[in-house]
């Protein structure tokens, strides 16, 4: 009962995200490409050094890469359509005339927000990357199945990097009520989070001194984390430690998410008179 | 009678950020931004019964928007006591808003791209009304307002005036004691303009909800309105009811006279001429200085008529003539 509204909206996101399914085709191409091109590049590097002792062995690069392209729709970019338009058109007022926490309404179309895409393009990824690349003769490059022990390490660490993501997509989501457009807030975002969430080049490559301060952002619980916890390369013994990395900076983010709202409610200026 | 809103001083300004013309003053803006202060509402005060349905007029810009979104508890004024059924809106606002319903006529609350059914279903869990509450409400605004063959449509795919009842249903459903309408009826057409005014009266006369009613309508007005209140510049100018208002801004009456065929109108003593068209004339009169009975005779019996009739120059008018006697835009 104390949920309903949240679950309500939640759901009807949900459903209507998952009408998108252009998009969602469109990306798994993209990402399938995306992953070969990325995988290819890594295994040239390999390849080509002399440096026997590596980081990560190129099984554990192949399902990083993988989770990574298939879990992309989870990552914290892009803004909320629904709250931009409203906030744009002076629709927000209605918004704020609901009997709920605006930040448990908002952080509820987050995770809409995160899912439903995700959803949508993880699992054909997941197919392709598991069972179809064998078919095609590139075994060594396929997504190797984590050990029961990984998988169910991996499964907690994914929802910890869920709940991360969606308090930061409502973080861009409440940073519209000042911009507007949100467009600077949503690339600057893209960029942090594709960067220095190990998207773009798995984190265990950084130099020691770049690992030092990544490990002190938050973007390392929405992708680095659980893809390592996935592949082997976090011992399960520290499955405890990501978690808190995790629920941590989660609560730092939903803290500073409520702050700014709150904020951000009493210098409002309803677009439109 | 216990008092329902009350408002008393309310001040509330804004700072717009000026932009000066042309590439020269778009570079400066870079630099340095000039800001300018409105003050939208100037030291309000007001307050409503259980019941009433008040009609709240002014031109754009004069602060309507801005008392129905402090009322609402969107926005936070910069001082005054607000208090609508013993709560302060922005600060009491989840228990404010749960009995308050509202509209913004040039917005909708409806999803766009669901069926309107699945708008009403998601705000009834959004509000938390127990089902079979909710299957009643729902059910008499269907047949009040005629939504039936709307239900399934998609709200995208309504007209202005469908939307619109639409709207009313959604902001209803939870059966709010107090509604604020936020020209409900702005780019309807005549007939939806009549249905969602008799929608309102019922609502009011029935069910006795109290309704704030903002409009730039004056048919809105003289239809449904037992009490106006004008603002201007951010002050209440008039609260009464509109008898008082046009008794306030002058006594003036009109009488229009169809003249027969070949009749030429010359002139009338006590009475000046503001319009004539063909053989229509329209005149304005005093009815302190010439009795509208005196002034028919002397027209009658100088002048072979097919038609006459006597009327209040209408609200648009009066209001004009309230704006301009404080001189402000109207």
């Amino acid at each position: 009962m104390m949920l309903r509204p949240y679950r309500a909206i939640l759901s009807a996101r949900f459903r209507m995200l998952l009408q998108y399914r252009a998009a969602a085709i469109a990306g798994v191409w993209t990402q399938i490409f995306f992953g070969l091109a990325l995988i290819m590049i890594y295994e040239a590097f390999y390849a080509s050094t002399t440096v026997a002792d590596q980081p990560m062995t190129m099984v554990q690069i192949a399902s990083y890469v993988w989770l990574g392209q298939a879990l992309l729709a989870m990552m914290p970019w892009g803004a909320d359509s629904e709250i931009r338009a409203m906030v744009r058109s002076g629709a927000v007022a209605y918004e704020l005339c609901r009997p709920v926490d605006l930040y448990g309404l908002w952080f509820a179309r987050g995770v809409a927000q995160r899912t439903a895409p995700t959803v949508l393009r993880a699992v054909p990824m997941t197919i392709f990357a598991v069972w179809a690349l064998p078919l095609l003769g590139l075994p060594e490059w396929r997504l190797e199945p984590p050990t029961a022990a990984a998988g169910v390490g991996f499964a907690c660490t994914l929802v910890g990097a869920l709940v991360l993501a969606c308090a930061m997509t409502t973080l861009i989501n409440i940073s519209l009520l000042w911009t507007i457009s949100g467009e600077g807030i949503v690339m600057i975002s893209t960029t942090l989070a594709s960067f220095f969430s190990g998207m773009i080049v798995p984190l265990p490559l950084f130099p020691e001194w770049a690992q030092t301060v990544l490990g002190w952002l938050p973007f390392a619980g929405i992708a680095d984390l659980p893809f390592r916890v996935y592949n082997g390369d976090i011992p399960l013994a520290d499955l405890g430690l990501v978690l808190a990395r995790q629920l941590g900076w989660t609560l730092v983010l939903v803290v500073l998410g409520r702050r700014l709202l709150a904020r951000g409610m009493r210098h409002l200026v309803v677009q439109g008179g | 009678m216990v008092a329902q809103i009350v408002v008393e001083n309310l001040c509330k300004a804004f700072q717009v950020a000026e932009r000066r013309p042309g590439m020269w003053g778009a570079i400066r803006g870079i630099a340095r931004r000039t800001y300018r202060t409105v003050r939208a509402l100037d030291g309000i005060s007001f307050s409503i019964d259980a019941g009433e349905l008040v009609g709240y007029i002014g031109p754009n810009g004069a602060g309507k928007s801005t008392t129905v979104k402090t009322l609402a508890g969107i926005l936070v004024p910069d001082s005054g006591r607000c208090e609508v059924r013993g709560r302060v809106p922005w600060k009491q606002r989840l228990a404010h808003v749960a009995e308050l319903g509202v509209v913004f006529g040039q917005r909708t609350q409806l999803w766009w791209d669901l069926p309107v059914v699945e708008s009403f279903e998601l705000l009834r869990d959004i509000y938390r009304v127990p089902e079979d509450r909710y299957v009643r409400t729902r059910d008499e605004l269907i047949a009040v307002l005629d939504l039936g063959a709307l239900l399934d449509v998609p709200v995208r795919q309504l007209s202005l005036g469908q939307r619109m009842r639409c709207d009313l249903a959604a902001a209803l459903l939870h059966a709010p004691p107090i509604v604020f309408l936020d020209e409900p009826t702005i780019g309807l057409d005549a007939i939806s303009k009549l249905a969602v005014r008799d929608f309102i009266k019922r609502l009011n006369r029935e069910n006795g909800v109290t309704v704030v009613l903002t409009t730039h309508d004056m048919d809105d007005i003289e239809t449904l309105c037992t009490r106006v209140m004008v603002i201007g510049g951010g002050k209440i100018l008039s609260d009464g009811t509109l008898a008082d208002l046009r008794a306030r801004v002058t006594r003036e009456r009109w009488l229009t006279i169809d003249l027969a065929d070949g009749v030429t109108w010359t002139d009338e003593v006590d009475a000046t001429v503001i319009r004539q068209e063909g053989s229509r004339v329209c005149l304005a009169f005093d009815p302190q200085v010439v009795a509208p009975a005196e002034l028919i005779r002397r027209v009658t019996a100088r002048y072979a008529i097919r038609d006459l009739f006597v009327e209040n120059p209408p609200i648009e008018t009066i209001i004009a003539r309230l704006y301009a006697a404080e001189s402000l835009p109207p």
